[in-house]
């Protein structure tokens, strides 16, 4: 079955293929069809998964050679899959959450008239993140990593015909170019330096290489993984990516494609334990955007954005575990797991709760859903719990590992990490509880004509799978480092460093930090009552509400100087390239004109100029001796 | 007396003949201006071959004639020619090729 | 060696000729200048041990180009007058720069150069052109033949004058003259009085009226048309009157009416 692991990418992709030529015909039967490739991929993935456990351990890396791609005379690179633990980790993560939210999807999209299309476009996707994720080469890994960019884009762009919506897909779109020039660089960097692309090639020159090149191929890579991630400083997409239908927000913009840029460094492991220094950097990254994340999400009243603001917090959680090299990766890539469960549950439960409110999405305009929506209410919960952390939810495990892993080392780097995600835990607990409360308990603060109520079956049943995940999934894997130990193949042993302060203190200061914001939540937004028209605030709050003005940075630092070179040099181009072509062609046709006037049609006039000639040319003859 | 002299007198009637067929507008007479300078030629040719003891100067200066004769058929002829059309021989007349 | 006679003899014979190229103002007169330089330089030929050159020198260019240049001239109009005074501006100092700066450079030239005259010179006798012509410059010589022969050629196709419109034949021309009122038959012939050159005196009708037409228009544009009374009267002296006296009208009707100058002039 390890060598049919093509299937995994080409099923859903022909799928994607036959649905989007087949037309109108495949109306009826176009999203159980996406459905089936999903779950058959997902099949497939769980047969290999169980074979591959069958296995011993040092030999769970398998490459499946696809076909010669690029027979170049310096670079010969051929398409291949490498099915390891860290691939079939994804796998399963993509196919089993994907099966969930396709099959939400029937009945979210029910009433759209292009749901064909749209399961055609998440076919898409789950085989462009398969390719990504199962690539034994940056290349080939660069060809899935467009397939998401180009889902993502289509996604998020999938009702434009409102103007803000399609914008929001541009500006994803033009925000992960910049992340892709970082890939490119860095494949460039890489062919430079080691002669080839593929995974095997690439990692096992690491030790012939120089720190220097090591840290500006990591340096690159970290931008590849801050675009598609949403890290800062390439965040800004993100929060507008939610203008895409609810099971996209959940499947691509929470649980997998922006995960990538996690698989990433995780998988260029190799690159980055030869450059301490960039590990450094994606570690500060992760720290700054976890706490960037979490005070934005504080603010967001929006709640589809809250829980995006909250995905670029958790994703800088992993990010930081990721920079902390060896320690980090295998919590980086657990984390990333549970968070898929959790937070795709909420973005259901969400999608849910706009279901029964006529599509709004402003929680001040929520409140006592409990009781309408009982399922949602409850897997929600189960989500909740489990992003703050609370034992024995599955976010206990991943996320207390990374605070714990980030408080190891020496220097100010503990310091600085360890606080940033012990703050980022409290903040969290926060905005989420603020989140759950202002949704679910408070007074009802609906608009006249809303009607809550609960959503069908089909979409109701992935929530309650992905609640019980959420529950439960941190205790399976965790229990006696088994997620760890099947990662160790890829990721590498780390020796457990010693926190700089007591673990059990560790435990504690995160339970009772969590504790605080649940109550400070509980008490402005679960027992109070919660103003309609968003009051008066401090200026980090507007500031937060505003996305920390991202875009007025992004419009001042980046667009306003780009355009004006532009501008500049659109006048270059018009003043000095036109201008030396047509003065060239000016001043040949003024020369033609003024020469013309020699020409005078007198044919002793000719005769005399010729003359002359001659005897200028016979003086110079006989004068220069020739 | 030194051949050598014939060659000045060569140089003087092609110069002659030269300014005539820059002064003249008469196209005959420009033309006979040519057939000077070509006669000119032709005596420098002959002093030479006379100087240098040799015959091939003598041949060269026949073959200028014969060359000479076949352009007057053919420059006569153009002159009858323009003449035909325009009732005129005068040089400074077919002026078309103008800038 | 030359004789230097010789050479003064041939320099008169042909630069001051060749100087009426610039001052003369007929055509013809430079034509005739250009006759005696050409012969002048066959003088110079013979002198400089080729003779076969000169002969030919006076064949060819006196003989043929020139008279061909003459020829010339006489088809385009002997008279053609050329106006001296220059038209292109400073077309006559970039002349008398050009040409006299490059006489005078040849012969600063020429004056340089020292060369030694043979004492052995080979006479340009014909069969000795005619034994390197024929062995040494053959080709060259073939090909001048060529060449003279698509001269010819050219010369032919350039003259041709097509026939643009058809041909009459005498009956239309006969038929059109008959339309406009024309005589239908040839002009009578002039001349009364057989024994003197009569062509410029009118011919008689019937009734002893001169008729104008058989006059030459020719001979009336000139004013050298006759009346026929002196001659009459001569033979009315010598025969009484036994001929036909022609009416008191006819001396004044002798000459066209249309030239009433000229008429009057003769009349006396």
């Amino acid at each position: 079955m390890l060598d049919l692991s093509w299937l995994l990418i080409a099923v859903p992709l022909a799928s994607a293929f036959v649905l989007l030529l087949a037309g109108k015909r495949a109306n009826s039967w176009g999203h159980w069809m996406g459905v089936a490739a999903s779950a058959s991929a997902f099949l497939v993935g769980l047969i290999a998964f169980l074979q591959m456990i069958g296995r011993p351990a040092d030999d769970r890396a398998i490459n499946v050679h696809l076909f010669e791609w690029i027979p170049g005379g310096e670079m010969h690179l051929d398409a291949g899959l490498l099915v390891d633990p860290l691939s079939l980790t994804f796998v399963l993560l993509i196919t089993f959450v994907g099966t969930l939210i396709h099959i939400y999807s029937v009945a979210y999209m029910e009433d759209d008239a292009n749901r064909r299309i749209f399961f055609a476009y998440l076919n898409l996707f789950v085989a462009a993140m398969l390719l990504l994720v199962l690539a034994d080469s940056f290349l080939l890994l660069f060809v899935g990593w467009e397939g998401v960019g180009l889902a993502s884009y289509l996604l998020i762009g999938f009702w434009n015909f409102k103007p803000e919506y399609a914008t929001a897909a541009k500006k994803a779109f033009v925000v992960n170019r910049i992340g892709d020039i970082g890939l490119i660089i860095a494949m460039g960097l890489m062919f430079a330096a080691f002669g080839n692309l593929d995974f095997d090639t690439v990692f096992g020159g690491v030790s012939g290489a120089s720190e220097a090149t090591l840290t500006g191929i990591g340096l690159m890579l970290l931008l590849a993984a801050c675009g598609k991630s949403a890290q800062f400083p390439l965040q800004s997409w993100l929060g507008d990516a939610m203008a895409g239908p609810t099971p996209v927000s959940a499947l691509i913009h929470a649980a997998t494609m922006v995960t990538a840029g996690v698989y990433l460094i995780v998988r260029s492991a190799a690159i980055f334990n030869g450059a301490p220094d960039a590990r450094v950097v994606v570690a500060c990254v992760g720290a700054f955007t976890l706490i960037l994340g979490a005070v934005i999400g504080m603010a967001k009243d929006d709640i589809k954005k809250a829980l995006a603001a909250s995905t670029m917090s958790q994703i800088g959680y992993m990010m930081l575990a990721a920079g902390l090299g060896p320690i980090g990766y295998a919590f980086a890539i657990f984390h990333l797991v549970t968070h898929g469960f959790f937070k795709a549950g909420m973005f259901l439960g969400a999608g849910s709760v706009m279901h029964g409110m006529n599509d709004r999405v402003n929680m001040r305009r929520f409140g006592a859903l409990r009781a309408a929506m009982v399922v949602t209410w409850v897997t929600f919960g189960f989500g909740w719990l489990a992003i703050l952390g609370i034992p024995p939810f599955s976010g206990y495990f991943s996320k207390d590992k990374i605070i714990e892993a980030a408080f190891v080392g020496e220097g100010w780097q503990p310091w600085v990490f360890g606080f940033s995600a012990l703050i980022g835990a409290g903040l969290t607990a926060f905005y989420m509880s603020r989140l759950f409360f202002m949704t679910f308990h408070g007074k009802a603060r609906w608009e006249d004509d809303q009607h809550p109520h609960e959503s069908k079956l089909m979409m109701t049943v992935p929530m309650i799978i992905l609640a019980v995940g959420s529950a439960f999934l941190g205790v399976i894997l965790a229990s006696g480092d088994r997620f760890v130990d099947w990662l160790e193949p890829v990721t590498g042993h780390a020796e457990h460093g010693e926190p700089v302060l007591p673990v059990t203190g560790l435990i504690g200061s995160t339970l009772f930090l969590v504790a605080i914001g649940v109550f400070v939540a509980w008490r402005k937004y679960g027992a109070a009552d919660v103003p309609i028209e968003p009051p008066p605030a401090s200026l980090i709050t507007i500031a937060a509400r505003n996305d920390m003005f991202q875009d007025s940075v992004n419009r001042a630092v980046f667009q306003r100087p780009g355009q004006h070179l532009t501008r500049t040099l659109v006048y270059a181009d018009a003043a000095v390239v036109d201008g030396a072509a047509n003065g060239t062609a000016a001043g040949i046709a003024k020369t033609g004109e003024v020469t013309r006037k020699m020409q005078t049609g007198q044919v002793r006039g000719y005769a005399a100029t010729m003359l002359v000639g001659l005897v200028i040319l016979v003086i110079i003859v006989v004068q220069g001796g020739l | 007396m030194d051949p050598i002299n014939f060659v000045y007198l060569a140089a003087i009637l092609f110069a002659i003949g030269s300014a005539a067929v820059l002064t003249r507008r008469n196209a005959i007479v420009a033309f006979m201006g040519v057939e000077l300078m070509l006669n000119a030629a032709n005596l420098a040719l002959v002093s030479f071959s006379r100087i240098h003891g040799e015959v091939d100067g003598q041949v060269m200066a026949f073959f200028v004639m014969v060359v000479a004769a076949a352009e007057v058929v053919v420059g006569l002829a153009i002159i009858i020619a323009v003449f035909r059309t325009r009732q005129s021989i005068s040089l400074d007349e077919p002026a078309e090729l103008r800038g | 060696m030359i004789n230097p006679f010789l050479f003064w003899v041939v320099a008169l014979l042909t630069v001051p000729p060749a100087l009426s190229l610039l001052f003369a103002k007929k055509a013809v007169h430079i034509a005739m200048s250009i006759v005696l330089v050409m012969v002048g330089l066959a003088t110079a030929y013979v002198g400089l041990d080729a003779p076969f050159l000169g002969v030919v020198q006076i064949v060819v260019y006196t003989g043929a180009v020139m008279m061909l240049f003459v020829f010339v001239l006489m088809l385009v109009g002997v008279d053609q007058r050329e106006d001296l005074k220059e038209s292109i501006k400073g077309q006559r100092w970039i002349a008398l720069f050009a040409a006299g700066g490059l006489g005078i450079f040849l012969i600063s030239i020429i004056a340089r150069v020292t060369l030694p005259v043979s004492s052995s010179p080979v006479s340009g006798d014909p069969d000795v052109i005619a034994g390197v012509l024929f062995s040494k410059y053959v080709l060259v010589m073939e090909v001048l033949g060529a060449l003279l022969i698509t001269a010819a050629i050219g010369a032919l196709v350039m003259t041709h004058m097509p026939q643009l419109r058809p041909r009459h034949t005498q009956k239309e021309i006969s038929a059109s003259r008959v339309k406009v009122g024309a005589d239908p038959v040839n002009r009578p012939m002039p001349g009364y009085y057989a024994r003197h050159n009569a062509l410029d005196i009118p011919a008689l009708d019937p009734q002893g009226n001169p008729i104008p037409d058989s006059v030459s228009r020719v001979l009336e544009v000139r004013d050298q048309t006759q009346d026929g009374a002196e001659f009459r009267a001569q033979l009315e002296d010598a025969a009484g009157s036994s001929l036909p006296t022609p009416p008191a009208s006819a001396p004044d009707s002798v000459v066209d009416t249309s030239k009433p100058d000229s008429s009057e002039g003769k009349g006396e």
